[in-house]
């Protein structure tokens, strides 16, 4: 176990000492606690940069080695970015978090072990090299996200904007994790790293296609992707402060990270090409589309979100054309610069769009609504606040002096190149771009002087609006500051950590020497892109003065084709042919399902005893049966028929244990302490919980049973008897297999025991007994469950 | 429920020292002779049977004021806990190892981790048995 082993789990480890804290110490808020954390973790990872080109760390557990799983972590440059994400933002989240959440009010135990597992396991995606182990991780993020969805689940929409967005991200989960298992299964390895050398073989397979489109399946649902981005818009029923961290800067970046990490495996691809920059740029122009029209201020957040997660996925794919083959060297640079572009624009959006979360968090918290129609006019209440909402919103909208201005340039320059060097056919590319652009500074537009310009209307507002507390402005001041800072210098950036990724992607573009050129600059000449930024801003103004003139195209979308709507229809329509088949055969009725059981057995025991033909009777080497095993055996037949025909309960239960206490006795016989032991007290016990239960059951009626389910009683019991006997004696007849008996014997050597019994338990087999144990435990919360619910249930 | 009955409450006092005893030997036994947690589990479990056959539960909860559920869910993080220990040390999960230790007055004693597991997996036992005997015996 390394240290970076470590800063995985030491949010998971943390995790026990959450709810004590919560509740031992009440006077201070648990956020404090939780706070160090992140930070620690941060600067942790803040020491390896800058990483030199191409150099990583890795650090290798095994785990379930047999099946090539190992707990390998490995930090490159790529990896170095998301860790500094997930604890940087993590860091500020938390703190904004101290505030925003009250520590009187709210549960914050919970609030804080879902935010760490969450931090964890992203770590954790982030880290891995193992795919099962970097799919375990997955999944966890998706788990943690829907239990802060729903953090307030006394609400409706939070509970189904949980569901909603754990079904649509552990369906892509699953997918991902099918083609990780056809990766497996084409190339013979797990791991990341080893793939990417015999990725040109592995490109021959006929498992590279579909497991590519699986793992993309997985990302894109994962990134909210079209037409899987209704996840997250009902996302932001989550506290803002992990809208801002989950649901913008961290989790929904996995898909992209998947995407980034692959490409050395499926670049150069073209349905990984086309795969990409079609749903991206779709995503990017529906999604922008979409957020103008929407009157709450989360809900246009979560699909500014969308779209830009689609912009960075179509850059990835443009990006992914410099590892085509036969590309010429000059234009396979120029495409790299996508990828860079890509990376940067990663960052720039975790920062921007965390700032944006944050403001409207505060707007939420001081006024109690994030309705536009309801705000207005604040810019003299919250000065801070509106230079936050400024740097954030322009930023968005590609203007600057902020970073967003740089990567939106880059991102059009990309588009550009495309058509220049591809063909003219792929123009639609930069149009579709550039539209959606346009969109997107409209709704920043919006964002900015919907809410802190125009008339301030305080009848429709609960609270009278003021500025925030200085602790909930300080992580937002931080983003912003960084993202003013950005575009001053962006080779920070650049040459530190994104040049070094574009060397582990792309090596064999390079020639000796060579370097990428990934100095990025504010000024670049009259270009392309910068024409069309300006053309953005020109017409965007006119369409945002005019928004009142246009905005009743919304109303001409058809509802039925909504994607929400299919989602709810498919829902729905699930659970109603589930809800018909289960009531087909849960009667409720336990001795029904003793049917379905014991029915089952006989059929599949039975059953393949009959057709492996493995009846036997075979008892020539048996020893001769003594006097007393004859009389015990006698006795139990005796009780077994008093227990049938006995008129009283109390009569049958007694003859019940009197078998069990008479089988405890043949242990005896045949030296069997351990057994004789465990059956005497299991007996008495299971004696006692029969008389306990029976005693609160009605008398026996024998008049009630009718012939026929008497006949049916019997017909089952006896298959049952007779599938055991036989089980019985085959298992006598045969010997498939060399007893492994002779290994135990060596107890004392191997595990310091003399008693085998107990060796097995404790040490040999000692996994199967903590299950075992976990098993019983659980099933005893469960009778307590199933009781006390029940009678607490009555009393209301 | 409630059963009086004299001659049965003045034997369950007697026995049910006897039968604890009797347990906690089994317990440590378990080692070397026929034994273990699980039956000693058991064991313990119909002492406490008897004394709620014996007396009311009332009376019983005040003689034993425990919370069986706490009890099974520390023994099941005992013997999970165990299996971690093995984990620290570089070997793999829940591996047990014994050695020979000099304790004064009661001389050499061979100690072996796997009774620890075994403490747990009689805690567990305890704890499930008791949760519901009491919780069916208790239902009104």
């Amino acid at each position: 176990m390394s240290l970076l082993h470590w800063s995985v789990l030491t949010p998971f480890i943390s995790i026990v000492a959450i709810p004590l804290l919560f509740k031992h110490i009440r006077r201070i808020h648990t956020g404090w606690f939780v706070l160090p954390i992140p930070l620690l973790l941060f600067i942790f990872f803040a020491g390896h940069y800058p990483l030199q080109s191409g150099e990583s760390i890795v650090h290798s557990v095994a785990w379930i080695p047999y099946m090539d799983v190992y707990f390998t972590v490995y930090l490159d440059s790529l990896t170095l970015i998301f860790t500094l994400l997930i604890t940087g933002i993590g860091f500020l989240v938390v703190l904004y978090s101290i505030y925003y959440l009250s520590k009187d009010r709210e549960s914050l135990h919970q609030f804080y072990v879902y935010l760490l597992c969450f931090m964890g396991a992203m770590l954790g995606v982030v880290l891995s090299d193992n795919l099962i182990v970097l799919y375990t991780f997955w999944e966890l993020t998706s788990i943690s996200s829907f239990l802060l969805i729903a953090y307030w689940y006394q609400r409706k929409k939070s509970r189904f904007g949980a569901t909603k967005a754990l079904l649509i991200t552990v369906f892509g989960g699953f997918a991902m994790l099918l083609g990780f298992l056809m990766i497996y299964a084409a190339t013979g390895t797990l791991s990341i790293r080893e793939l990417i050398p015999i990725a040109g073989e592995f490109a021959e397979h006929s498992l590279f296609v579909p497991a590519m489109v699986l793992i993309l399946l997985g990302a894109f649902t994962k990134s909210a992707q079209f037409p899987f981005h209704i996840w997250l818009p009902d996302a932001m029923e989550a506290p803002t402060p992990i809208s801002a961290y989950l649901h913008s800067a961290t989790m929904v970046k996995a898909g992209i990270y998947l995407i980034a990490r692959f490409m050395p495996v499926f670049g150069g691809h073209s349905v990984w090409f086309w795969m990409i920059v079609v749903f991206g740029i779709i995503t990017l122009l529906w999604a922008s589309f979409i957020a103008v029209q929407q009157v709450d201020l989360k809900a246009m957040l979560a699909y500014s979100t969308v779209s830009q997660l689609g912009l960075i996925v179509s850059l990835f794919g443009i990006g992914s054309l410099a590892l085509s083959p036969n590309i010429a060297h000059e234009t396979a640079m120029l495409f790299s610069a996508a990828m860079l572009a890509a990376m940067f624009h990663l960052v720039n959006h975790s920062l921007f769009k965390g700032t944006l979360f944050m403001v409207v968090g505060i707007l939420d918290h001081e006024l109690g609504t994030r309705d536009i129609r309801k705000i207005g006019g604040l810019m003299s209440f919250m000065p801070i606040s509106f230079t936050l909402m400024v740097i954030g919103s322009f930023s968005m909208a590609g203007l600057p002096p902020f970073s967003g201005f740089l990567s939106k340039e880059m991102f059009f320059a990309s588009t550009l190149s495309v058509v220049h060097n591809v063909s003219w056919s792929v123009v639609w590319i930069p149009v579709l771009a550039w539209v959606a652009s346009l969109f997107t500074f409209v709704y920043s537009m919006v964002l900015v002087f919907q809410t802190f310009a125009g008339e301030y209307r305080p009848t429709m507002l609960d609270k009278s609006p003021r500025e925030a507390p200085v602790g909930m402005l300080i992580p937002p001041i931080v983003l912003a500051c960084l993202v003013v800072g950005l575009f001053f210098a962006p080779n920070v950036l650049a040459q530190g950590i994104l040049e070094p990724y574009m060397h582990a992607v792309i090596p064999h573009l390079l020639s000796p020497g060579e370097q990428f050129h990934t100095a990025i600059s504010p000024w670049h000449g009259l270009t392309g892109e910068l024409l069309m930024t300006i053309g953005i801003v020109l017409i965007g103004t006119i369409m945002y003065r005019r928004m009142s003139g246009w905005v009743s195209v919304y109303e001409y979308l058809p509802r039925k084709l909504a994607l929400n709507y299919l989602y709810e229809r498919l829902l729905n329509g699930l659970d109603k042919v589930s809800a018909k088949m289960t009531k087909r055969y849960m009667t409720g009725i336990l001795r029904h399902y003793f049917v379905y059981i014991l029915t089952t057995m006989v059929l599949l025991v039975g059953g393949s005893l009959l057709l492996l033909d493995a009846v036997a009777l075979d008892i020539s080497s048996n020893a001769d049966i003594q006097m007393f095993e004859l009389a015990i055996g006698i006795f139990i037949i005796i009780s077994a028929i008093l227990m049938i025909y006995s008129k009283s309960r109390l009569t049958s239960i007694i003859a019940l244990s009197a078998i069990g206490f008479l089988i405890a006795l043949f242990y005896v016989v045949f030296r069997a302490p351990d057994l004789a032991l465990t059956q005497l007290v299991v007996e008495t016990i299971s004696t006692a919980l029969f008389l306990l239960c029976f005693f609160f059951l009605p008398k026996l009626r024998a008049d009630l049973t009718r012939m026929k389910f008497k006949l049916t009683n019997l017909l089952i019991s006896v298959c049952v008897g007779l599938t055991f006997t036989l089980v019985g004696f085959a298992a006598l007849g045969h010997q498939l297999f060399e007893p492994i008996a002779s290994f135990f014997e060596d107890s004392y050597e191997l595990s310091g025991a003399k008693n085998i019994v107990n060796a097995i338990l404790v040490d040999f087999r000692g996994f199967d007994t903590m299950l075992e144990i976990v098993v019983l435990f659980t099933a005893g919360i469960g009778v307590f469950a199933l009781i006390n619910f029940r009678s607490s249930r009555r009393q209301r | 429920m409630k059963f009086t009955d004299v001659i049965l409450q003045t034997a369950a006092k007697v026995l049910v020292f006897l039968i604890l005893t009797y347990a906690i030997y089994v317990l440590f036994a378990g080692h070397h002779n026929p034994g273990g947690g699980f039956v000693g589990g058991l064991t313990i479990a119909t002492a406490l049977v008897l004394l709620y056959i014996a007396f009311d539960t009332k009376t019983v909860r005040y003689v034993i004021p425990i919370d069986f559920k706490i009890l099974g869910a520390s023994g099941v993080l005992i013997a999970v806990l165990t299996g971690c220990i093995s984990l620290m040390s570089g070997t793999p999960f829940l591996t047990q190892t014994t050695s020979e230790v000099h304790v004064p007055i009661l001389g050499e004693l061979h100690v072996a981790t796997a009774v620890l597991f075994d403490i747990g997996v009689f805690l567990a036992v305890i704890g499930t048995a008791m949760t519901i005997i009491k919780n069916i015996s208790e239902d009104e």
